[in-house]
């Protein structure tokens, strides 16, 4: 006879295992750059510029870079992207070309970031013939966390109740008084969830800055939009591939850097979910 | 006098014929009592009035339906919606504080003076039958309220926009006898200043309050008389089932 328990058992092992299987290299990672490149930070190779090719010195203008890309692309893909999210869920009629669209929108959160930044090269770079610059950079990077923050967007939105709306319009509230007053105001959390969720990649991605503003080495800091400038993947990629008898200890520093930012950034986004989820009143 | 006339009205959900071939006229200052069955139309005949079946996409009207003598589609939706207030079967509050629910419906209609939406939310919480358990703490959610509290505070927030008529839809479904017991006081109270009209599925609430009742069947309103011929001396065989608890 066959023994439910036992069988349940198994599986509880078996999918245990394979969460295990997942967890343990990314926390290996973690592990080994913290290990390696902790002792590499310091006040000056945060705040020095490169000295020596890059061998020697500090990261700060690739801290500078990423920072302005990517405050750059949020400055340009929040408000659009929450626009487009408002209008995806509360305006327009569902038909097929709505769906096309949010279907068109899912898809493309998971094309490969290294296509954004053919596009962004084709279209900022050439075509509006801003060159390599921080402008580029910000609006590929932009362009490629859209998608992120519409999906977010609109499912923060639609997760607000529905009779919320309603009893709002019952009190004779037009359409965009409820959207502004009942419905935004209880979506912030999800919609910053996933604004920050979408910084935190913008951070990490190297292919999209390659072409469009990265700078191989320039020990100074950028002085307008208009700019190339350093930035932290891909001064990382660098001096990792591309720089002979680069210290070890710079580029584990430099990944520790990046990750801290990056993991920092999901950090924020957990602790404003989880303030709002404690307010949360339905 | 007539608040609203209603001729051959059909509502269509799809292919659900959900209201069939109505005429009604409702008095001010009146309750009129709504009961029938599950799925007999109650609740869509009392959206009809303030347009809010018009939220559903595949939704489909003919016929007029006139408040004083005015078509409510000429009306501006704010505007109708602002006259014609409406209860909820389940309480419903916004999230937001015990004050700021009954104010909100103030400040959308352009009150910006703080003291005057004070003002408001005190008399309208009082007409609620509210006003002595939330005193101290209207800063708390509204969702920290009993559910009873919470149904007067809906009728506290509907108030607040000076309506004219109040619709209640199933307003006592999830209530106790004694917060049912406030509620239908609150509703008595109100008749004087509104015109009320009262969906229930609780046939002795519709006896208790209404001075008409209508009974609705499978989307046709099946007789509308004053409230104790309809429970004494029905005209139609259905209604006098209906009332006697025979079906429903
Ligand atoms: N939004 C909708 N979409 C489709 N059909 C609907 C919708 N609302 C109501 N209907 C249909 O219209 C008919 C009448 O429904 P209604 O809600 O008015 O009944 P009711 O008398 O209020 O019932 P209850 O006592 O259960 O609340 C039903 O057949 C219902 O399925
Ligand atoms: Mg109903």
């Amino acid at each position: 006879m066959k023994n439910p328990y036992r069988t349940q058992n198994i599986a509880f092992f078996f999918l245990f295992l394979v969460t295990l299987l997942i967890v343990i290299p990314v926390g290996l990672i973690v592990v080994v750059i913290i290990q390696k490149g902790l002792p590499a930070i310091n006040w000056q190779f945060l705040s020095d510029m490169p000295r020596q090719g890059m061998r020697a010195g500090g990261i700060f203008p690739a801290i500078v870079g990423t920072i302005y890309l990517v405050m750059g692309a949020i400055i340009f893909a929040l408000p659009i992207g929450l626009l487009a999210a408002i209008y995806l869920s509360e305006y327009s009629k569902d038909n097929l070309l709505t769906r096309l669209i949010k279907l068109a929108i899912v898809n493309l959160a998971g094309v490969p970031s290294v296509v954004y930044g053919l596009f962004g090269l084709a279209l900022f770079v050439v075509f509006f013939k801003f060159g390599a610059s921080i402008i580029s950079g910000s609006l590929t990077l932009g362009i490629m966390i859209l998608p992120v923050i519409i999906t977010t967007s609109r499912e923060a939105l639609e997760s607000v109740p529905y009779s919320f709306r309603e009893v709002s319009l019952s009190l004779g509230a037009s359409k965009w008084q409820t959207i502004r007053h009942i419905v935004l105001p209880n979506a912030i959390p999800g919609i910053l969830t996933g604004t920050i969720l979408g910084l935190g990649r913008a951070a990490g991605e190297t292919a999209p800055i390659l072409f469009t503003v990265a700078a191989f080495y320039l020990p100074r800091l950028p002085d307008s939009i208009f700019d190339q400038a350093m930035a932290l993947p891909y001064h990382l990629y660098v001096i990792s591939t591309q720089v002979p008898n680069v210290d070890e200890k710079i580029r584990y520093g430099t990944a520790f850097v990046l990750l801290v930012l990056v993991l920092f950034m999901n950090l924020v986004a957990i602790i404003i979910r989880y303030k709002f989820r404690k307010k949360k009143k339905w | 006098m007539v608040k609203f006339e209603i001729h051959d009205l059909n509502i269509w959900f799809g292919s659900t014929h959900a209201i069939k071939q109505v005429n009604i006229e409702i008095q001010s200052n009146e309750i009129l009592s709504v009961i029938g069955p599950a799925n007999s139309g109650k609740t869509t005949f009392l959206r009809t009035l303030n347009r809010l079946n018009e939220l559903n996409a595949n939704y489909k009207i003919t016929g007029a339906v006139e408040l004083e003598r005015e078509d409510v589609r000429g009306i501006e939706i704010e505007e109708l919606r602002r006259k014609i207030g409406m209860v909820f079967a389940l309480p419903l509050p916004l999230p937001l504080s015990i004050f700021d629910n009954v104010a909100y419906g103030v400040r959308i209609h352009g009150e910006r003076v703080k003291k005057k939406t004070e003002e408001k939310v005190e008399e309208t919480l009082k007409q609620a039958y509210l006003w002595e358990e939330v005193k101290d703490r209207l800063s708390e959610s509204a969702f920290k309220l009993s559910g009873g509290q919470q149904q007067r505070l809906c009728i506290a927030r509907t108030l607040a926009v000076g309506p004219e008529v109040i619709l209640f839809d199933e307003p006592c479904s999830g209530l106790d006898p004694i917060s049912t017991a406030k509620v239908e006081d609150a509703m008595v109270k109100l008749k004087e200043k509104f015109t009320i009209i009262l969906v229930t599925n609780n046939v002795k609430q519709a006896a208790r309050v209404g001075d008409k009742t209508a009974f609705f069947l499978s989307g046709e309103l099946v007789e509308l008389d004053k409230t104790d011929r309809i429970f004494t001396a029905p005209k139609d065989k259905r209604t006098d089932g209906y009332v006697r608890g025979k079906f429903g």
